[in-house]
């Protein structure tokens, strides 16, 4: 634990991504020489690269555990939490001082201890978590609980974990990628093995090696944000690009290997158990076949033949539903059923096709799939498995006007894939002709009211950042002020610090943390999507909802009412 | 009866008919120490420590002012007055007030921990005591300073090393001089902004020994820029006048420190914990050594300390004060450059 506390803290001090590199990079170099730490280097690279083992203490047990230690109120570790802004921080500063102090590795700490107490009664974790706790060094404390609450918050991205270890393994960045895709996954066990075979040397086949369910490195795309007039001289002409709905799902990968097929979603966890639905489909992709795609709930007994349909779509918010469910009723199955909309195929025979152009690899995909529905025609199956529609227009104009339709068929917007691009790593861009595009619709907005504030977190634990926004019932003189959504972003700093005043100014009540106020404050609220919910109390739920103006000029009488919220909704089916 | 009451003008003892660090103008306000929110302008007479006389006068310009030592009694309008180390600043004192037998202590602002540049907080018995509560939530828990003091020369050495000047953001009156008291001058020249050196002259003056200090200006040799130590108040960190010293680390050094949000939204390279008021446990302990039944709480986290103290079976509450504004607020220095 004490070489991670090392790396937590100074990761944590460091300003400047480049300090940061190079922090991480000395880390490496000395546990490379250190076969002994390999397992300990292993768990360390997991964390840094954002992994979190499932549910390691529930937050329940840390708070009863810094109550029994500190003998404090609870309110008043409420309020310190609130000060703070961040659990395991609060923690271990309200801690006493430790005892006798020992120190464990990082591999002894999560074998030995943390993974084994996931299987223990809460009252025989909580006694273990106490024990184990008086041992622990004070300035080791917080990026232990860093650690268990599973967030380090350190700015790493694994992007820059994998340029570490490339630069000091001197292998390849987009193989070090492919050695790290799955790497951070919640159900991870590392052993000093791991840690070998990241920084084992590139012996120039590694392509063809793999019979794992090992997914590629998702590329990702920049918004467009540019006006319709710029873009034929920003972007030439729209024949040389691949143009398709974004869908509102989930990006994932479905990867057929050695007899066996793997679901992995965008955040590289394997999710082939929460969508068995999809299972199917190994079947009929031939083996050696990697296709990325959009997860979506589809209408129960919705049909796939025409493959290329945008018909039968569901919400996210339907989505979502299915989202981190651990027991997948026959019930929830036959009425959120997924299927899997191609955008892409990565591999084709157990050949790497990243490297060719977009439109070849899209003319394959098509192949692939009219092949894969022949074949289950043929046997009487409805496989849930779609072809992203390709979309075409003249004119940047015309494409324009085609995206108004978005929403009606549940898509954010549009993408643009240059046809002659490879399928990237990351968030890669050579220039703006060969690069993926989000082309977005502006958001959807209603004038809304502040009626709710709440402290926010890290940096902005001072200031009341956080708020609930409310619309008019409706527009009779005793409606009232129906809250609907909640926001934290889109403000500038200065903005913030003004509602901030005006927020303490006007409260009424304090629930905990929570101030209710007068309502003075009304903002123009935009969000990405917009479903009917049952669990709302507005019966409403947006997707991304974000602060985008600061309506002075309003007052809360003008803001909007439930009747505009309802008119954004989608049209429902006939 | 009550000796001391809140009022629109300050703190003020009805029997005596004089304010304690009042924030705005009265006949005659008692001072407990030279930081602007405790010590404003206006007043017709001011009563302090002889040790604060200089700081106000520097601060305040040409006042109508009376120094008293520590535990000297005068008497005003009947009522008992004497003042008593609060170890947060030169000359800083608690303010005891005697009245029929009745006795309240203000605290103004104190922390526990002998600094070595001031007289060390004592404890006055007394019946109801109203202390400040800045640092009034557990999560502030100071450590050892011997050991920050430590890690400051410990981060000037390295940059020294790195041939980067070190400029440390402070306070001018108090933790400027607590921070001087303890560096190393062999690690390199001490340079002090024209806002901390006056308060340096007041404190050498006043028989605090201070290691040598120069202005900026003085040192024309860069390797020798490059190895100095600097403390400039908050306001002069990004100015022209910080340029000058070229590649630099920076720090903060207060008791804000200790939350790493804080620190983040500071934007400085290094936080050190190092406060001038008492943590969570110095107020309990400060507050249980008076032996007051009542307790007011003024200016940070008055609530919170409050209903601790009541749940433990004191008459506590909150009052309002216009010291430190708010809970995020630290007082600015705002002595003018000579």
């Amino acid at each position: 634990m004490k070489d991670f506390a090392d790396i937590y803290g100074r990761l944590d001090a460091a300003t400047s991504t480049k300090y940061k590199q190079q922090v991480i990079g000395r880390f490496l170099k000395a546990a490379i020489a250190e076969p002994a730490r390999w397992a300990d280097a292993a768990w360390t690279v997991y964390f840094l690269s954002g992994g979190k083992p499932r549910q390691l203490i529930p937050t329940k047990t840390l708070r009863q555990l810094a109550l029994d230690l500190t003998g404090l109120p609870e309110w008043l570790f409420e309020e310190s939490y609130q000060n703070v802004g961040d659990l395991a921080e609060t923690i271990s500063l309200l801690l006493p001082k430790p005892g006798n102090v020992q120190e464990l590795g990082l591999t002894r700490w999560l074998d030995e201890r943390l993974l084994p107490a996931r299987n223990l009664p809460d009252e025989a974790r909580l006694e273990g978590l106490k024990t184990w706790i008086e041992t622990l060094p004070d300035t080791q404390r917080l990026a232990f609980f860093k650690l268990v609450t599973g967030s380090l918050r350190i700015g790493v991205s694994k992007l820059s974990v994998v340029q570490a270890l490339s630069e000091t393994c001197g292998v390849d960045a987009k193989i070090m990628a492919q050695r790290m895709m799955g790497y951070t996954q919640a159900s991870r066990q590392l052993t000093a093995q791991d840690f070998a075979d990241l920084i084992a040397p590139s012996n120039g086949t590694e392509q063809d090696t793999k019979a794992s369910g090992q997914p590629m490195p998702f590329f990702l795309a920049h918004a467009f944000s540019g006006t319709v007039e710029d873009m034929a001289s920003r972007l030439g002409a729209p024949e040389n690009w691949l143009i398709e709905w974004k869908f509102d799902g989930i990006r994932a990968q479905f990867v057929h290997r050695a007899g066996q097929s793997w679901i992995w979603s965008r955040g590289e966890d394997l999710v082939s158990d929460s969508y068995p639905d999809l299972q199917i489909l190994q079947d009929f992709i031939p083996e050696g076949t990697v296709l990325d795609g959009e997860l979506v709930v589809v209408e129960p007994n919705a049909r796939h033949e025409q493959r290329e349909s945008v018909e039968n779509i569901q919400s996210f918010a339907l989505l979502q539903q299915r989202l981190g469910r651990k027991v997948l009723s026959a019930k929830l199955l036959s009425e959120l059923p997924v299927a899997l909309i191609c955008y892409d195929i990565l591999e084709f025979e157990g050949q790497d096709w990243r490297e060719r152009p977009q439109f070849e690899r899209r003319a394959l995909l098509e192949q692939v799939i009219k092949t894969a529905h022949e074949k289950a025609e043929s046997r009487r199956q409805n496989l849930p498995l779609r072809l992203s529609p390709q979309l075409f227009g003249s004119t940047w104009g015309e494409l324009a006007t085609l995206r108004q339709n978005a929403r009606a068929i549940g898509a954010e917007g549009m993408m643009l894939k240059a046809g002659k691009s490879a399928y990237g790593i990351g968030r890669r861009k050579v220039d703006d002709t060969d690069v993926w595009w989000k082309w977005k619709l502006d958001p959807m907005s209603v004038d809304a009211v502040l009626i709710y504030a709440q402290r926010g977190h890290g940096r902005r634990a001072t200031l009341y950042s956080d708020y609930t926004f409310a619309v008019w019932t409706d527009d009779t003189p005793g409606r009232i002020l129906t809250p609907f959504a909640k926001a934290y972003s889109g403000l500038t700093d200065e903005e913030m610090k003004q509602v901030d005043a005006i927020i303490r100014k006007t409260t009424r009540e304090s629930f905990g943390p929570v101030r209710s106020v007068t309502p003075t404050l009304v903002f123009e609220l935009g969000f990405e999507g917009i479903a009917k919910s049952k669990r709302h109390k507005s019966g409403i739920a947006v997707r991304f909802p974000r602060m985008l103006r600061w309506r002075k000029d309003k007052t809360v009488d003008d803001a909007d009412t439930l009747a505009s919220l309802h008119a954004l909704l989608p049209q429902e089916n006939p | 009866m009550d000796l001391i009451v809140p009022t629109a003008k300050g703190l003020f003892c009805p029997p005596g008919q004089f304010y304690i660090d009042p924030w705005q103008p009265v006949e005659r306000a008692i001072i407990t120490h030279g930081h602007s929110d405790h010590a404003r302008r206006g007043m017709a007479r001011y009563l302090c420590h002889t040790q604060s006389v200089a700081i106000l006068q520097k601060r305040l310009g040409d006042i109508s002012v009376t120094g008293v030592e520590y535990g000297v009694e005068t008497t005003i309008n009947g009522v008992t007055v004497s003042l008593h180390p609060a170890g947060h600043v030169l000359g800083s004192a608690q303010i005891r007030v005697e009245y029929r037998g009745e006795i309240w202590v203000a605290s103004g602002d104190y922390k526990l921990e002998d600094d070595g540049t001031c007289a060390p907080f004592e404890p006055i018995r007394c019946h109801a005591f109203i202390s400040e509560s800045t640092f009034g939530l557990p999560i502030y828990q100071w450590r050892d300073p011997k050991l920050v003091h430590a890690e400051i020369n410990a981060w000037w050495q390295a940059n020294a090393a790195a041939g980067r000047a070190s400029i440390m953001q402070a306070y001018g009156l108090g933790k400027a001089q607590r921070i001087l008291k303890h560096l190393d001058p062999a690690i390199g020249p001490i340079i002090c902004h024209g806002a901390v050196e006056p308060m340096n002259e007041v404190y050498r003056a006043g028989g605090v020994e201070l290691p040598a200090t120069h202005f900026a200006a003085q040192i024309t040799d860069k390797a020798a820029l490059a190895r100095a130590f600097i403390i400039a108040p908050p306001s002069a960190a990004g100015s022209p006048w910080a340029r000058r010293f070229g590649d630099y680390s920076d720090a903060f050094a207060s008791g804000w420190m200790q939350i790493r949000g804080r620190r983040r939204q500071r934007g400085v390279d290094q936080g050190f914990v190092l406060s001038d008021h008492a943590d969570w446990p110095g107020l309990l302990s400060a507050i249980a050594a008076t032996g007051a039944e009542r307790v007011f709480a003024t200016h940070g986290s008055t609530a919170t300390l409050s209903r601790y103290l009541r749940e433990k079976g004191l008459d506590a509450r909150p009052i309002e004060t216009q010291y430190g504004e708010d809970d995020d607020d630290v007082v600015a220095e705002t002595v003018a450059a000579p």
